[in-house]
């Protein structure tokens, strides 16, 4: 590790911290339907949007018509991105003359937008249409990262409030989300993005001749604006397939610094925003607490990993410490203008969260490098993790937590001042429930499915087939490519070829179990909180604020999510480390005609 | 300075749990082990076995490596011995579950026979229309009346209508000393079962066959009608749900080994039977194993104490109680004022007044009285006179003249009231000097009773007479307070009196000259802000509220309507022992938390005993992932699961005692049980399965 690096690692987490309690603030006020100083200007917005939708803004809701309201709003942005990439032939705005897109391709496809993964299974250039972009996809980025933070301020409406049936309104939740957060910092984003050279443009691709004589066509287009709502909703679909590698998408080390506080922060503030909505802000820096902790875990696993590098390039003589004029370590899939410490930063903060987005490409990590962004997406993306999924997640193992070690205290267990009893412990193990059954069974039918050749459900045959690595690696990406699915995370390993009908419809289905299978039993949870009395604070309470519960929260978060996943990682990222000090190492499976997304 | 009382010495570690239980039984008593071992293997049946989930699974499991035994057998595989050892400590993980809840019930059920053998086959005499007839008591209906003789057992439960006798309760509540049951007033309830020694009674029967309070009491302590309570199911469903979750993990973990092997070309595919260990190892056995003798071992604690719980809800709800209504009376003090000081008037020697104040209580038989005699002897040493000798009339205390004294050798002593001995004075032509009454403002605003003590016209002085609060129990107030309790006295003294005596007994709060309507308004107010109320009772007019607490404790001497409405019945009528009840519910509750954080923590090594024993044959590499130096991949497996299985027998004893309770606040109680079963259930397997690995090696059995 070098000083520079660690530097620009503390740099980042101070701007981070600096920024949680204005935002937490904002947010706060904006929810509790306060004034705020965005007021004057945006409200005649909002009661637009009200009086268009024919919503009520007073009307509050039960946590079931919390979560209708959500799954019927999901599920129609979801028809409709798919009908746009079934129709795009006889839809406008096609002037590439682009097809329909598979069956399976656009259910994947609407599934990953919906469900706020943004996984990309296809080539994007050569195969959706400007409509299909704009309209189908780009409108998500907003819309479920919207969702995601309406329901994230639900359930803490459940844990803050006490005997009442409602958690808000979806209708109120959603558009304020969108008008007073997601909007406005979008806006002013992609104008400090552009001043640091992100595109935007609706120009036509340029075409240039190369040094060699060949010509090369440069894609661009209206980037910067679409790239601050990839990072700033956790979404992670990037404007170019080399996503923020890309120079015309992340071309500073400034707008790289940008793009990381953009993904963390409104997960951040949340933690505030929690704080003062349950009227004990010590509550909220406790699960910021437990956050940072886990995340910078990550990242120092990660760094000294990467900055290791391959212990069998060292042994054939090549120097891998950093120098004066080299960055030494694992430099491989990293690039050069962001060097290893913001390679390795971003690429836990965005696997921590649940973005997707990446500036380097994670299979070229050294296994254990590369085990951390897998391991924080199965611990279920709450190190800060998804708008609202990811306070929602940790509240999850916060309860968790209380339940199992708080009866120590000889108390029925509590939370918030609040009993954690039968209906709260059933939703929370039903969320655990769904993770590893997803993750662990459809990786599990995954890495041994055997279909014929050519047959239409997997053309490459043998799903193995579809890997570039064998060995552990290969289980690696396996792994990856479901557990990227479940935590809608939308980042690849990038070794798996997995635009077939059965990669595109398991891992669909793993999107939306890993979605609405999650965000359910919690606004159920939520539901049932609300509706408690609360408890008064004595010296009897387990006390949730403290640095021992930080402590706990962590080792259940760790406990939990080890021994569910630690078999199937020692047979991927772990036994692949041992294998490779002891000089064994995995070569690419060229496979040609593959496409390796 | 107080008169001695049933004062106990505070020992420095003082636990809300006295050691000293009433019924107590050696924890393995050799009968009690021996019916367990027994019922150990009738639970096998798998009709009870699925009522715990986590042992339903390890018992699937043995099932399954008995039947790879069976085939590895008539193969005459060389793996059939190893299968063998698993199968048989699969099946032992079983047993010792069972055995352990075995045991719990065991207790009850060895009380329940006990009880049982009281329930002899009794006749009864019932008035019917005037005239008697005799009937078995099984026949007896509620309603009926019963005529009940000196030396004959009460054929059911009742309620005197008429007559008082002395009654041998010692069936029922185990105290030899007979109480005395009277018809009218709180004293009226007549238990069946037990035995009149005096007199004679006539009782109206309250219950039917089958329903009386010894029925109630056999099938409680034996545990027949148990029901899982409600924290015990929520907790049932986090460890199912971890159990599903392992079982994802196992059974996943085979098609991932299936494509290892398949890729790098080495190893083989882990068994079924190692599959089955490592599941086993995993799921949360421990406390799985444990949980339902917990819950059991609770409420035979509650039952040690003579406290009859009438379900593990009120004792769960007992470890949730915020506020703890106490009645003073009894329960705070000692329930009689004593005589604390003599206060004599100016130009009156205290020596006179002393031996004034002590000839007028000799024939005093009231605790008063006697008080004023035994503080009399400590300060002066005055002795018991043969006050016969001397011709002495004693004058009794009545409600008329509010006082009582003694005329003898021309003296006329009176002791009682201010304004009745002011009057008696100025009957015999004396003046009361007006510092008598400052003397009596002084000891009433201190929450004490001024008696004032007077020869004919000449006042002496005054005897102070106090509510003294019971040893031990500013002490007690004071842990209940850090463990976020807060007690509540009430009173029907005056608020001025009250506030005195709440003060020096440290109470947090009080409710003075309480009617059965404030008391009900009080418990109301408090579970309004969300807290859980306790309290104690045994007049009718307390049912209310003994029924509206959360936790309400009946005094057994109390009325069968206060039984009815209460869920617990205290058997020795003892209120203070709500506190204990307090305790042995925080107890049951702590026990369970420690032994599933325990249960968890025990996986992190398990994980390094068994995969890399699983895989090194697949990647050498991943030997170093044996930490323990395990001799080799059978061992290792059978390692863990025997240390799976012993770790349960080992903690039969904690699950049955509780684990260690002292009343500390929530975070310090959390600090002391997250080091110990947390961080101590992490390593504790680590040295554990080494130490068996190596004695496998030395026996040479894997």
């Amino acid at each position: 590790m070098t000083a520079s690096g660690l530097f620009q690692i503390a740099l980042y987490f101070l701007v981070l911290l600096a920024l949680t309690k204005p935002l937490g603030l904002y947010m706060n006020r904006v929810f509790q339907g306060e004034r705020t100083f965005m007021h004057r200007l945006l409200r005649p917005f909002e009661v637009a949007i009200y009086k268009l939708c024919g919503i009520d803004e007073r009307a509050e809701q039960h946590w079931t018509r919390y979560a209708g309201g959500i799954l019927l709003f999901s599920v129609a942005t979801l028809l409709v991105t798919y009908a746009f990439q079934r129709l795009q032939q006889w839809l406008p705005l096609n002037p590439q003359g682009l097809g329909p897109i598979s069956p399976d391709s656009s259910f994947n496809t609407a599934m990953s937008f919906t469900t706020n993964t943004n996984w990309q299974s296809y080539v994007p250039e050569t195969t959706m249409s400007y409509l299909t972009q704009m309209a189908g996809l780009a409108t998500h980025n907003f819309f479920s990262a919207a969702v995601g933070l309406a329901a994230g301020i639900a359930v803490i409406r459940g844990f803050a409030r006490h005997s009442v049936k409602t958690v808000g309104n979806f209708g109120v939740d959603l558009t304020r989300s969108l008008v007073y957060v997601l909007l406005p910092i979008s806006i002013l984003g992609a104008l400090v993005l552009v001043s640091q050279g992100v595109i935007q443009n609706l120009a036509p691709y340029t075409k240039i001749a190369t040094l060699e004589g060949a010509t090369q066509t440069i894609a661009h287009g209206p980037t910067a604006s679409q790239e601050v709502i990839k990072m700033l909703g956790i979404n992670g679909g990037g404007f170019f397939n080399a996503n923020s590698a890309h120079p015309y998408e992340n071309p500073t080390p400034l707008s790289n610094f940008l793009q990381m506080v953009l993904i963390f922060v409104i997960p951040a503030g949340l933690t505030y925003t929690f704080g003062k909505m349950v009227r004990d802000t010590r509550q909220g820096w406790a699960i910021f607490a437990a956050m940072s902790i886990l995340f910078l875990a990550g990242v120092f696993v990660t760094y000294p990993a990467e900055q290791g590098g391959n212990p069998n390039l060292s042994k054939l003589g090549i120097e891998s410490a950093p120098t004066a004029s080299q960055p030494g370590g694992n430099l491989e899939g990293k690039e050069v203008r962001f060097g290893i410490a913001n390679s390795a930063l971003f690429a836990v903060i965005t696997t921590d969260a649940s973005c997707g987005a990446v500036n380097s490409m994670h299979d070229s990590f050294t296994p254990l490098g590369g085990m951390i962004p897998l391991l924080n997406i199965q611990l279920g993306e709450i190190i800060f993790g998804g708008v609202g999924s990811g306070l929602y997640g940790m509240l999850l193992f916060a309860v968790l937590s209380v339940f199992i070690a708080g009866l120590m205290v000889g108390r029925t267990p509590e939370y918030l001042c609040k009993k954690i009893e039968q209906k709260e412990v059933k939703m929370a193990m039903l969320s655990v429930l769904v993770a590893a059954l997803s993750i662990l069974g459809f990786s599990a039918f995954g890495s041994v499915a055997h279909f014929p050749k050519d047959s239409y459900i997997n053309p490459p045959g043998p799903t193995t087939a579809n890997l570039s690595n064998n060995g552990p690696h290969g289980l690696s990406q396996v792994l990856y490519a479901y557990s990227s699915g479940t935590g809608n995370n939308g980042s690849a390993f990038a070794g798996i070829n997995a635009n077939t009908p059965f990669f595109n419809t398991t891992i669909g289905l793993a999107m939306f179990a890993g979605r609405f299978l999650m965000m359910i039993p919690l606004l159920a949870m939520a539901g049932s909180q609300a509706a408690k009395k609360r408890i008064p604070v004595s010296a009897g309470t387990f006390p949730t604020h403290s640095p021992l519960f930080v402590a706990l929260l962590v080792g259940v978060v760790l406990i939990v999510g080890a021994l569910t996943y630690f078999p199937a990682l020692s047979l991927g990222p772990i036994v692949e480390h041992y294998l490779m000090h002891d000089g064994k190492l995995f070569s690419l499976l060229l496979n040609p005609g593959v496409v390796w997304g | 300075m107080p008169v001695a009382t049933e004062q106990q010495p505070i020992a420095e570690d003082v636990t809300l749990i006295p050691k000293k239980a009433l019924r107590a039984r050696p924890l393995f008593d050799p009968p009690i082990v021996k019916r367990a071992l027994g019922d150990s293997f009738r639970k096998l049946a798998p009709r009870l076995m699925l009522n715990n989930p986590v042992m339903f699974v390890v018992e699937v499991g043995a099932v399954i490596t008995s039947v790879l035994f069976a085939r590895d057998l008539a193969l005459a595989a060389p793996i059939a011995g190893f299968t063998f050892q698993i199968t048989l400590w699969l099946w032992f993980t079983v047993l010792f579950a069972n055995f352990a809840e075995a045991m719990a019930e065991g207790r009850g059920k060895a009380q329940a026979d006990a009880l049982r053998k009281t329930k002899t086959e009794t006749t009864a005499r019932r008035v019917m229309g005037g005239r008697m007839e005799t009937v078995a008591a099984t026949q007896l209906r509620s309603g009926d009346i019963v005529i009940i003789e000196q030396g004959e057992i009460i054929p059911g439960d009742g309620d005197v209508i008429e007559g008082i006798a002395s009654v041998d309760e010692s069936a029922i509540t185990g105290e030899s000393a007979p109480v005395i049951r009277e018809s009218g007033g709180d004293r009226s309830a007549v238990t069946g079962g037990t035995r009149v020694l005096s007199d004679w009674i006539r009782v109206k029967i309250t219950s039917n066959p089958g329903e009386t309070f010894l029925d109630r009491m056999i099938a409680l302590v034996e545990g027949a009608q148990r029901q899982k309570t409600p924290n015990e199911i929520a907790l049932n469903i986090v460890i199912a749900g971890l159990t599903l979750i392992f079982l994802f993990a196992v059974v996943t973990l085979q098609p991932f080994a299936a494509y290892s092997v398949a890729s790098s070309g080495s190893g083989a595919v882990p068994s079924v039977t190692v599959l089955i260990s490592l599941l086993v190892c995993l799921i949360p056995t421990t406390i799985g194993g444990l949980l339902s003798a917990i819950g059991i071992a609770g409420m035979d604690r509650v039952m040690q104490h003579n406290v009859l719980a009438m379900s593990g809800k009120a004792v769960e709800a007992a470890g949730d109680v915020n506020t703890l209504l106490l009645d003073k009376t009894g329960t705070i003090t000692l329930g009689n004022r004593q005589a604390v000081e003599f206060i004599p008037l100016a130009h009156v020697e205290e020596h006179e007044l002393a031996d004034a104040a002590q000839l007028s209580s000799l024939a005093d038989e009231t605790p008063e009285g006697r008080s004023i005699v035994v503080l009399a002897k400590q300060k002066f040493n005055i002795r018991g006179r043969e006050v016969m000798e001397h011709e002495a009339r004693f004058i009794p205390f009545t409600a008329q003249t509010r006082m009582s004294g003694v005329d003898l050798d021309g003296r006329r002593i009176r002791k009682g009231a201010t304004e009745s001995v002011a009057q008696f004075v100025h009957e015999h032509g004396g003046a009361v000097p007006p510092e008598l009454v400052g003397i009596t403002d002084r000891i009433s605003r201190s929450g004490g009773t001024p008696l004032v003590v007077a020869d004919r016209g000449r006042a002496l002085g005054v005897v102070h007479l106090k509510d003294v609060v019971k040893g031990g129990m500013r002490e007690r107030f004071h842990q209940l307070r850090a463990m976020g309790i807060r007690t509540i006295m009430i009173t029907g003294d005056n608020p001025l009196t009250a506030a005195a005596i709440a003060a020096e007994a440290g109470v947090d709060d009080f409710l003075a000259q309480a009617t059965p309507k404030d008391k009900m308004d009080l418990i109301k107010r408090e579970q309004a802000g969300g807290r859980l109320v306790a309290m104690t009772g045994d007049g009718t007019n307390d049912a209310p509220a003994l029924a509206q607490a959360d936790v309400g404790l009946a005094m057994n001497t109390g009325t069968m309507a206060a039984k009815e409405a209460g869920n617990m019945v205290d058997l020795d009528s003892n209120p203070t022992k709500l506190i204990e009840v307090v305790a042995i519910g925080k107890q049951l509750l702590m026990t369970r938390g420690a032994l599933t954080t325990f249960s968890i923590a025990n996986d992190v090594a398990k994980y390094f005993a068994i995969l890399p024993a699983m895989f090194t044959a697949t990647y050498p590499a991943l030997a170093t992932l044996n930490i323990m130096g395990l001799r080799t991949p059978q061992s290792a497996v059978l390692a863990s699961v025997i240390f799976n299985a012993l770790i349960i027998i080992a903690l039969v004893p904690l699950a049955l005692r509780g684990v260690k309770y002292r009343p500390t606040s929530a975070a310090a109680m959390l600090r002391r049980n997250l080091l110990i079963y947390g961080l101590g259930g992490v390593i504790a397997p680590f040295p554990g399965i080494w130490l068996i690995d190596r004695l496998l090696g030395l026996l040479n059995l894997a």
